[in-house]
């Protein structure tokens, strides 16, 4: 499986995934939210930045189903979903994931006819190869 | 002043094929020197050269080895298919300011030999893969199918508007010996049946994976009434990189389904004498068929959501309402980064297309959409 590999910006938002939390940057000044993650705020310019705890509760907005040719860890995970979810907290900000039955079930554990564009779910983390990555959760709509 | 400043007055290409034996370095020579003979200008008048950040040739090589003079402008376009018409666009401006006289764009590429890009994990993208690629959103079938479902959900788009898209190319490459695709016609059931890459979009939604090169020469437009072919002029060119843009996954602004088009086209109708109602025939960037409708909307073709809809009855084929990918585009003829939309562009108004729009004095052709794009209105 491919890990994240971040970069300066990106960096807090995998050590606070470390501990549980959901967090997404914001203007220290002006408080608005920005993903991904930069140096300063595109709104007033701010250099001054702080990562807001999120409720983890979005919707899918969207969902494709990848099928061979695959990278092998992938292509090992036939059926498996890759989504975007809209965050409750900040519509604007969509984070890529997957869809799946328990944190640390497999990418493919979720049967597709299952997902939807609008379904509620909610973050939850696992460990993959000792880095700690977001997993989604379907929730009772 | 841009406008009818310049010409393409030179176009050339090598054969397509899943594999050719060349090197691309060899390849983009031979597409070179066939432009230029085709224009009628001598490789040591060459001054100035354009291609993609992702071409694996350079200047200099190019250069010494066609026998180019000395080169006082030399320009690389990135975003990978996104800078397809930048090459015309930069050149164009170069020549038009004086900043040279002779201008080469080209582009050689061994995609079908070659590794596929997104093998290469290693590789970090302009909005860093730490935030899709883990989740297994590894390609570019799946950056774009995330936005062709959402598509779909909004606007009431079905598979049988992507098969309107799949299909008028492949009629068109049916009708181009040069097409990877030329002998082999596409029916519905093929469409409808064939295996999943991304879902929602199947192996008839990606382009092709191809060998080749091409190049096209662009001077001023007072030279270019001296020249062997019939000029075309690039009436305007345009880049477009939205506010707020984030590159193929636009997963994070306002408006995911309004790309890099409407940016570029705002500003290329700005520049134009004429509006979308009136060009004859268009060249589409097709890496995946929904790029289509959503360019369609965003040139202003159609409205918003409206571009599903306008691929019905025919409207993408020869006597619809915009004929386009005359050649069979990236989907059917060949995949070389939208080089060859260009030289079909000028194909068509030379009048010389193997699928010939009549009379066809107007062309848009545009770069990738969703990446950063350009896009160039040629005129006969």
């Amino acid at each position: 499986m491919l890990t994240p590999v971040p970069d300066e910006d990106g960096a807090p938002f995998w050590e606070y995934a470390a501990q549980g939390e959901l967090r997404v940057q914001s203007c220290a000044d002006c408080g608005e939210l920005r993903f991904p993650p930069r140096p300063c705020c595109p709104h007033c310019q701010s250099f001054a930045s702080a990562w807001r705890l999120m409720t983890g509760r979005g919707r899918i907005w969207s969902y494709v189903l990848p099928h061979p040719p695959l990278l092998p860890d992938y292509a090992a995970q036939p059926g498996y979903n890759a989504v975007l979810v809209e965050l409750a907290d900040a519509p604007r900000i969509r984070l890529a994931g997957n869809v799946v039955t328990a944190p640390d079930a497999p990418l493919n554990s979720v049967d597709p006819a299952r997902l939807r564009i609008g379904a509620p779910v909610k973050v939850a983390f696992t460990e993959v190869d000792g880095v700690t990555v977001p997993r989604w959760l379907l929730e009772r709509g | 002043m841009l406008k009818d400043a310049t010409a393409i007055v030179g176009i050339g290409q090598t054969a397509f094929a899943r594999q050719l034996p060349e090197t691309e370095k060899a390849l983009a020579c031979r597409a070179i020197l066939a432009a230029l003979d085709d224009a009628g200008i001598a490789p040591s008048e060459v001054d100035a050269f354009a291609s993609y950040t992702m071409e694996e040739t350079d200047e200099v090589e190019v250069a010494k080895a066609i026998g180019a003079g000395d080169v006082t402008f030399f320009s690389r376009v990135g975003y990978g298919g996104g800078g397809s018409c930048a090459t015309v666009g930069h050149l164009a401006a170069a020549v038009a300011t004086g900043q040279a006289s002779v201008g080469v764009a080209w582009r050689s590429r061994k995609r079908g030999s070659g590794p596929r890009p997104w093998k290469n994990t290693a590789v970090q993208l302009p909005t860093p893969g730490q935030w899709t690629r883990p989740f297994g959103l590894l390609r570019p079938a799946d950056e774009i199918g995330m936005l062709a479902r959402r598509y779909m959900h909004e606007y009431g788009a079905t598979r049988d508007h992507l098969f309107n898209v799949a299909l008028a190319c492949r009629n068109r490459a049916n009708q181009n010996p040069a097409a990877i695709m030329y002998e082999r016609p596409l029916t519905r059931e093929m469409y409808m049946t064939s295996r999943w890459i991304s879902e929602p979009l199947c192996l008839f939604d990606n382009c092709l994976e191809t060998d080749g090169a091409l190049a096209c020469v662009i001077v001023s437009a007072e030279r270019a009434r001296d020249c062997r072919r019939k000029p075309v002029y690039v009436h305007a060119a345009a880049q477009g990189l939205p506010a707020q843009h984030h590159g193929m996954v636009n997963y994070w602004n306002d408006d995911p389904l309004s790309g890099p088009a409407w940016t570029a086209a705002r500003h290329l109708w700005k520049h134009a004498d004429f509006g979308p109602q009136d060009v004859d025939v268009a060249q589409i960037y097709d890496a995946f068929t929904p790029l289509v409708p959503l360019s369609l909307e965003g040139y202003g073709f159609c409205g918003r959501g409206e571009g599903a809809a306008f691929t019905e009855g025919g409207a993408l084929e020869i006597g619809g309402r915009l004929p386009l990918n005359t050649g069979g585009g990236g989907l059917s003829e060949a995949y070389v980064h939208g080089f060859n939309l260009i030289t079909e562009g000028v194909k068509q108004l030379r009048g010389t297309s193997t699928a010939q729009v009549p009379d066809a004095a107007t062309c848009l052709v545009t770069a990738g959409e969703g990446v950063p794009t350009s896009a160039v209105l040629l005129r006969a």
